[in-house]
């Protein structure tokens, strides 16, 4: 064979269009299809973790009711396993819609966010494709917990459940959004105990899932203000226990200057959140690494 | 031939005052198999990368496909085919699902899919594990599944980095079978890297890459040619004076590494009965042989690709991955 290399330039092929548009709307549509499919075949993930709100509810919950008995809810008739049942489902969403999102480190470490990242397509895909993925799971983490309702004495009806259905959708992207903007500045998986310790279980701890947010000493008050996700599970706590019959919830549960937040405000609020968040996300997925 | 598929000129990537390319020009042809051959940090995965868009050049120019890869980077990935050196499938998928995730991405009409997708795994022996986790796949399976993966939305060129890396002899062996079957069947260009010099041989051509920079390019026929006819090898108890003695009586320099000294002549068939009638020195063995690409590396860069040290590497990247997916 012939070395003659054939010394004709190369004409440049004027860039034949490549909509990348359409292309990454495609694409947000198969990641978040694929974390569904893993999170579908994964039956043991699923499994577990029903078993951490499980214990909360049977050990914790259980526990404190009875310690407490009805000095806990200062005449709303509401008992503590009550009270925290909402807070749990809160729980489940939080860790859930962090944990799916930020699954983008691991496909960093096990090399296939490479081959998404090199695909002709925009990089908002993958960060809006991840935190709707993250959303979904998270959603689906918390309605299921509504099986629990009977064993504490909490009544649900189809409006309940479908008011529910949007205000966990909305915690579920907040935080979702929150976990794919920590992902996009994890370079490895050694930061994510940080993230665990640091950032998730005080946000837990904040949120109001486990104490009324009412009465506290000054400094809490403000933190527990600060914490989104104080604004994504007060209303479905409020959602579950007014239809359930137990009308006073409002008066264990978030306020700003003494004033009960509107629910539809409190939604605002976390999708407000969460949007921010997947800005900053995209902005840093667009930087080219 | 036909047109030119990649085209680079004075192409250079520096990192701080680290220059990891430093100024390279090359021309692939469409349809070749064209191997990018060197040690481990000669900057063959910098060169692959910058010509696949992934990492922005310092200096120079490269057209892939026809397209700068500085002026329309998407354009180009729409265009070519990528084999990463590390593995980059979702092994909790089947090898079907990590095909259709990929034809999405890369907006294969919605017709297409299923075909391509059963023409490709067919292509690569893999119709029979396509519903198969990918973790319950072998090295060489992956491998063949990334391939498949790489040609599934028809681009003109296939970017492999170190395919067969890590891979027993083989499995390398079918992996090179494959990518000639595509070559023929389907016309693509093939760009390769790769530091096993047997590979190279596989090669339409083959560009040399030591420190940076092209030492040689040529058809493997060529390069050897570079060397100048056969090279004789022996090993002596007494190798400096054997050395000394084949420089003054036969008119050759060797090259010795301990009690091994190396020559390349003109007509080893008629040198080797003169070394043993003239030499004093005792000989131990004498071999006699066509140049190998090995050969040519050793005269265009006074080293030679230490096996060793590549073996060792590929153990310790075999083990690394094996640890992690134990750890998924």
């Amino acid at each position: 064979m012939s070395v003659e290399t054939a010394s004709k330039p190369i004409v440049s092929v004027p860039a034949a269009p490549v909509d990348t548009r359409s292309a990454s709307l495609r694409a947000v549509y198969i990641i978040w299809y694929r974390d569904i499919l893993r999170y579908w075949r994964d039956r043991w993930r699923l499994v577990a973790s029903l078993a951490q709100p499980l214990l909360f509810l049977l050990v914790f919950g259980s526990g404190l009711s009875s310690s407490l008995g009805s000095a806990f809810g200062r005449g709303t008739g509401i008992s503590y396993i009550q009270f925290m049942y909402p807070g749990i489902i809160g729980m489940s969403i939080l860790f859930s819609a962090i944990f799916g999102a930020m699954s983008i480190v691991w496909d960093r470490e096990f090399g296939f966010l490479k081959e998404v990242l090199v695909a002709p397509i925009d990089r908002w895909a993958v960060a809006i494709g991840k935190a709707l993925g993250g959303t979904t799971q998270a959603m689906i983490q918390g309605l299921i917990l509504l099986v629990l309702a009977p064993f504490v004495g909490v009544k649900l009806n189809l409006l309940t459940v479908m008011e529910l259905v949007p205000l966990a959708a909305v915690l579920a992207f907040g935080l979702a959004s929150f976990g794919v903007a920590l992902a996009s500045m994890m370079k490895s998986l050694q930061g994510f105990q940080v993230v665990m310790n640091f950032l998730m279980m005080p946000m837990f701890f904040l949120s109001g899932a486990l104490f009324p947010l009412t009465n506290l000493p000054g400094w809490m008050t403000w933190l527990t203000r600060a914490d989104p996700a104080s604004y994504g599970i007060d209303p479905i706590r409020r959602v579950v226990l007014a239809n359930s019959g137990l009308p006073h919830v409002d008066s264990l549960g978030l306020t700003i200057n003494g004033q009960v937040l509107p629910i539809p405000l409190e939604a605002a609020i976390m999708l407000g959140f969460g949007a921010i968040l997947l800005g900053v996300a995209v902005v840093m997925f667009q930087r080219r690494d | 031939m036909a047109e030119t598929a990649i085209e680079a000129k004075g192409l250079i990537k520096k990192y701080g005052d680290l220059v990891a390319v430093a100024g390279i020009d090359l021309e692939v042809h469409g349809g070749e198999i064209f191997g990018f051959l060197g040690p481990n940090g000669a900057g063959k995965s910098t060169t692959i990368s910058m010509l696949c868009t992934l990492l922005t050049p310092t200096a120079g120019i490269a057209r892939v496909a026809g397209i700068d890869v500085m002026h329309d980077p998407a354009a180009v990935r729409q265009r070519i085919g990528l084999v990463f050196q590390d593995p980059s499938l979702d092994d909790q998928l089947t090898a079907r699902e990590n095909l259709e995730f990929h034809a999405f991405i890369y907006s294969v009409p919605a017709p297409d899919r299923r075909r391509r997708i059963g023409e490709m795994l067919e292509m690569m022996q893999l119709t029979d594990r396509a519903s198969s986790q990918v973790k319950t796949f072998s090295g060489g399976m992956k491998r063949r599944l990334e391939i498949a993966r790489g040609m599934l939305h028809q681009p003109q060129i296939l970017f492999l980095d170190e395919p067969t890396l890590g891979l027993d002899p083989q499995t390398r062996k079918s992996i090179w079978t494959h990518l000639n079957e595509l070559r023929s069947k389907k016309g693509v260009t093939i760009f390769m890297t790769t530091h096993y010099m047997d590979e190279a041989e596989y090669c339409n051509r083959i560009a040399i890459i030591d420190q940076g920079q092209i030492a040689a390019l040529g058809t493997p026929d060529e390069l050897k040619a570079m060397v100048g006819g056969d090279v004789v090898t022996i090993t002596s108890d007494q190798p400096e004076q054997a050395a000394s003695e084949i420089k003054q009586m036969l008119g050759v320099t060797p090259s010795r590494d301990d009690g091994t000294l190396r020559m390349e002549v003109a007509d080893g068939k008629a040198f080797v009965p003169r070394l043993v009638r003239e030499l004093s020195a005792p000989v131990d063995t004498v071999t006699l042989r066509r140049p190998s690409l090995d050969d040519v590396f050793l005269k265009l860069t006074g080293r030679a690709i230490r096996d060793e040290e590549v073996s060792a590497k590929d153990r310790n990247r075999a083990m690394a991955s094996r640890w992690m997916s134990r750890r998924r």
